[in-house]
């Protein structure tokens, strides 16, 4: 079981946590001017990568916040958590 | 056999314990485990071998214990244990093993849990253990020490101990025992490691322990692993290495020094490895005969304490006897010789050691074959985690039967010989994962601790390289077999999970209404008068509902608050409808997708104030609501002010429901004006009914005139036993289920299942013209979901109006014959009986659903019947909505 750092509450056990898949990959703005296939990957394509990704966690039995942090998919080490940009993903864009 | 007179520091010979094992009463000492007890006894043979049903014997002297798994009987039935670990509790009974049995009766008895955080865990409580925890502690760590056995000590139990170390050990053992932060548990195994430094542990309280707990599942959190997990002895594959009275050489040392067993009185030694002279040596000092000594080493040495019969560059090639050792085969290792028998009743067999890295490798730890130790050796682990222990030295020869040797075992557990191996590899196998799976070579329980390393050099033999050359082993959780009902724990029955209750649950019990699990939720199913089933009841209801006044307690449906100036805005965000435009005092039924356009729920949105809405849920989805909108407030939109609380419990919700509801509510309620003009549908009030604060919302779920009332959940009672008063009928889910589906209403949930769109469900209209976006708009336009043969929710009628068509029942085009492969043109999600339609009807997706309006489909019964079904329009009951609105 992980040992996952929240930035909130400090390491607690992955029971703790929901999973919120691969970060980094905002709502897209303006959706309508997508085509299907540049939405679909917004959608379904994630990265999955033998190393390091940066993946979203929830604290849902403790602080109910969500997070990011970096886990190396192999060794499940895992890196600096980082809070939610309070301007939101657009505008690390 | 027999005790010796001096020897045996584990048991207390002042307390006699009987016991009863294959039906005899036998009797042992306090301290003993089975195994010793029994070899006191002089009783070898303890099992049945699983496969082949040969008799086997005691192998080891610990947890490793490959062949000697007994049933234990009383005190609680238990298969499978190892008669090496089993402590000798007054009133034990057990039978010989057979490779199945039987569990107690609800399961293994109590157990509990503990959690432990720790710097350091120490693993092992022999020399190495105790000399890392006593560092550990002195640097000022927390430290746990979890050790196996009865007590700490390890391998200075198994062998003579000088003044010196015995002193050593008893000054660690004081040390650690006045250390604040440190904590010994002992008949404690470590059985996996996980990621995180996680270690989960089994400690055992033979004796019963705080509670009467049998078992504790220990969590094990640690900033540091050390692992002092000591080392097994190897065996050695040879014709009859199964016979009862082949045992490890350590292993009759350690019941001799443990227990002051002599584990028999004519013994042989076959050994690789020089560790089989010391046990010898023990045993003989202890006065068993030791007759011969055979080496595999051609260049091994005489002993010097040693006067017999030597022979170095020799194996057994034989074992005379069944179910216990008269003789022994003796001859040259390699090449023609000549044979001879020695009468003896005990063979030691060594082959050497072989350290217990299974938890490093559990760990991430990779393992590297080391020549000189004749073993994996630990080589790096990317967790905090070290292995602490002595390098063995590699044996001599450990193969000494020929290849295909279908006597000589390498798995006494799963019954696995040679010739298995040289099956497996001439079936083309090279690798050693794959041969176990072939052979289930090292899946026992005892996960092939003693005889893993000797399939990997049957292994390397048969495929004539060098063992250093085959992957290492990757081991996995758990290291030892632990009871699913240690597990449980306390999580049982009435603890497995949380149970939910309305605050009119007590009356609902009172009614005499049987409860239905809907989520954690207990609700009440129906209300049955005297002498009436489940079908009469709900018909009553039904029919009170739709002509007369009922009542149900809805206060299981989720309630989210959502406040902020940008809380409608947030709103039009994430449901299909618009709400920052809803009057306040108006209610709006949603419609809430996931990114990808699927339905994720519905319910309704009242608009309290302009920065303020109360949001209902489906009852099972209301966690799963809440969590979303916090994902997207916090994640994609953190700059929208909205804050977003359950209050799900803090409101008791009745619906008042039928015809007669609104003359009965202004008989509740006389300051509230409820004329249609003055309370219209989908309209909330704030009001005084039945004397208490309230707020009633005209919703209906039944398609009939109907108010759900909310009060404080204080209040639920009073509201409840004044609604009742004006002659309501009170109903339960059930009823529930058959109004709201009599009208077309889905439930998320029931009728969908994560592949439904809005269209899909008929709920098209619920999208509020010209948004510029709400999550899942965009995946509404997608190729797939605009498909025109996607799936549509639909009224089923089976030509027989008496027909239950089963729920999850498929729809075909064609009725028969049905040979596979037929399409499946949907499925059925919602079936009743109708008191008010006098039929059977169902809900169901089907392709094209709207399209097949009027048409027949056809559904296949499990009985082999395929029944013709007419397919409708999904409201049965009053479509122009006029009962409701009126």
């Amino acid at each position: 079981m992980l040992l996952i750092p929240c930035p909130w509450c400090g390491p607690r056990g992955q029971d703790e946590f929901g999973y919120g898949g691969q970060a980094g990959v905002p709502y897209p703005a303006r959706p309508s001017t997508l085509d299907d296939q540049r939405w679909a990957a917004y959608l379904f394509v994630r990265a999955n990568p033998k190393g390091p990704l940066h993946e979203r966690w929830y604290h849902a039995a403790g602080c109910r916040r969500w997070f990011t942090v970096v886990r190396d998919t192999a060794t499940n080490a895992i890196r600096a958590p980082e809070r939610p940009d309070p301007a939101g993903p657009a505008a690390a864009r | 056999m027999s005790r010796h007179p001096r020897l045996g520091t584990l048991v207390d010979r002042g307390t006699p314990v009987p016991f009863r094992f294959a039906g005899r009463a036998y009797t042992g000492f306090a301290g003993d485990t089975l195994a010793s007890a029994l070899l006191a006894a002089g009783v070898h043979e303890v099992a049945r071998s699983v496969k082949l049903g040969r008799p086997r014997g005691l192998t080891s002297a610990g947890s490793e214990e490959p062949s000697g798994l007994v049933q234990v009987l009383a005190p609680w039935p238990e298969p499978n244990v190892p008669a090496t670990t089993l402590d000798l509790v007054p009133g034990l009974c057990a039978e010989p093993g057979t490779g199945q049995g039987v569990l107690a009766p609800g399961g293994g008895g109590p157990a509990d849990a503990r959690w432990a955080h720790v710097d350091t865990l120490v693993v092992g409580a022999g020399p190495a253990g105790l000399a890392a925890a006593l560092r550990a502690t002195r640097a000022g760590e927390r430290v746990l020490v979890a050790d196996e056995r009865p007590g700490p000590g390890g391998a200075l139990l198994d062998r003579p101990v000088g003044a010196g170390e015995r002193a050593g050990l008893r000054a660690a053992l004081a040390e650690l025992a006045a250390a604040p932060e440190v904590r010994l548990l002992s008949r404690t195994t470590v059985v996996g490691h996980y990621d995180g430094n996680l270690a989960l542990a089994v400690q055992r309280f033979p004796y019963g322990g705080p509670d009467g707990i049998r078992e504790r599942l220990w969590r094990v959190r640690a900033g540091r692993v050390v692992l002092a997990t000591g080392a097994h002895e190897r065996g050695l594959a040879f014709a009859g290495n199964d016979t009862p009275g082949v045992m490890l050489a350590g292993a009759a040392r350690a019941y001799l020094h443990r227990y002051g067993v002599r584990a028999g009185r004519r013994a042989v030694l076959l050994t690789a490895h020089d560790s089989g002279y010391a046990a010898a040596a023990d045993l003989a000092a202890a006065g068993v005969a030791v007759v011969s000594i055979v080496d595999t080493r051609t260049g091994a040495a005489r002993p010097h304490w040693y006067r017999g019969d030597f022979h170095p560059g020799h194996g057994v090639h034989g074992v005379r006897g069944t179910g216990r050792v008269t003789g022994v085969v003796v001859g040259p290792l390699a090449g023609e010789g000549p044979q001879w028998t020695v009468a003896a009743d005990l063979l030691l067999v060594s082959g050497g050691w072989v350290p217990a890295v299974q938890l490093y490798s559990q760990a991430g730890g990779a393992l590297r074959y080391d020549p000189g130790a004749g073993a994996y050796l630990p080589a790096g682990c990317p967790q905090p985690v070290e292995y602490t222990g002595t390098v063995p030295v590699a044996p001599g020869p450990v193969l000494v039967a020929p290849a295909g040797d279908p006597l000589a075992f390498v798995d006494l557990a799963r019954d696995v010989s040679l010739a298995d191996i040289a099956r497996a590899t001439g079936a083309g196998l090279r690798s050693g994962e794959h041969v176990k799976r072939y052979t289930s070579a090292g899946t026992g329980p005892d996960q092939a601790k003693t005889s893993a390393p000797l399939a990997a050099a049957a292994l390397a033999a048969a495929l004539g390289v060098d063992p250093g050359t085959l992957p290492p082993p990757s081991h996995r959780p758990p290291h030892l077999p632990v009871a699913l009902a240690t597990l449980a724990g306390r999580r049982r029955g009435a603890l497995f999970d949380p149970v939910r209750t309305t605050a009119l649950h007590a009356a609902h019990l009172r009614a005499g209404a049987p409860m239905e699990l809907v989520g954690q939720w207990h609700r009440p199913r129906y209300f049955p008068a005297a002498g009436e089933d489940m079908a009469a009841a709900v018909r009553r209801e039904c029919l009170a509902a739709r002509t007369g006044l009922a009542a149900m307690d809805a206060s299981t449906l989720g309630k989210i608050d959502v406040q902020g100036p940008d809380a409608g805005e947030f709103l039009d965000r994430l449901y299909t409808g618009l709400l920052s435009t809803l009057a306040v005092g108006r209610i709006r039924y949603v419609v809430m997708c996931g990114p990808d356009g699927m339905v994720r729920d519905d319910g309704t949105v009242a608009r309290l104030a302009a920065d303020r809405y109360l949001v209902t849920t489906t009852t099972g989805n209301a966690a799963a609501v809440l969590d979303t909108m916090r994902e997207w407030s916090q994640t994609e939109w953190p700059h929208l002010r909205v804050w977003c609380t359950s209050v799900t419990e803090h409101w008791a919700t009745v619906a008042l429901v039928g015809p007669g509801s609104r003359a009965a509510l202004a008989g509740l309620a006389p300051a509230l004006a409820v004329s249609t003009v003055d309370f219209p549908v989908l309209a909330w009030r704030d009001a005084v009914v039945a004397g208490l604060a309230a707020r009633v919302c005209r919703i209906s779920f039944s398609g009939e005139l109907a108010y759900e009332i909310s009060v404080a959940g204080f209040d639920a009672a009073a509201l409840w036993h004044a609604v009742l008063a004006t002659g309501a009928t009170p109903y339960g889910t059930q009823t529930m289920h058959v109004l709201r589906a009599e009208k077309g209403y889905p439930i998320v949930g029931q009728d969908t299942d994560g592949t439904v769109t809005p269209d899909d469900l008929g709920l098209g209209w619920t999208i509020a013209a010209g948004k510029a976006d709400f999550v899942g708009l965009r995946s509404l336009s997608r190729v797939d979901t605009a498909r025109a043969d996607r799936r549509q929710f639909v009224a089923l009628l089976p030509a027989d109006p008496a027909l239950l068509l089963p729920e999850g029942a498929a729809l075909v085009a064609a009725p028969g014959p049905v040979v596979p492969p037929v399409p499946a043109l949907g499925h059925v999600t919602s079936s009743y009986h109708s008191a008010t339609l006098a039929r059977t009807f169902a809900l169901g997706l089907l392709a094209a659903g709207r399209a097949r309006i009027g048409t027949l489909v056809y559904a296949p019964l499990l009985d082999g019947r395929v029944v013709p079904v007419r397919v409708a329009a999904p409201v049965l009951y009053d479509p122009a909505g006029a009962r409701r609105d009126g």
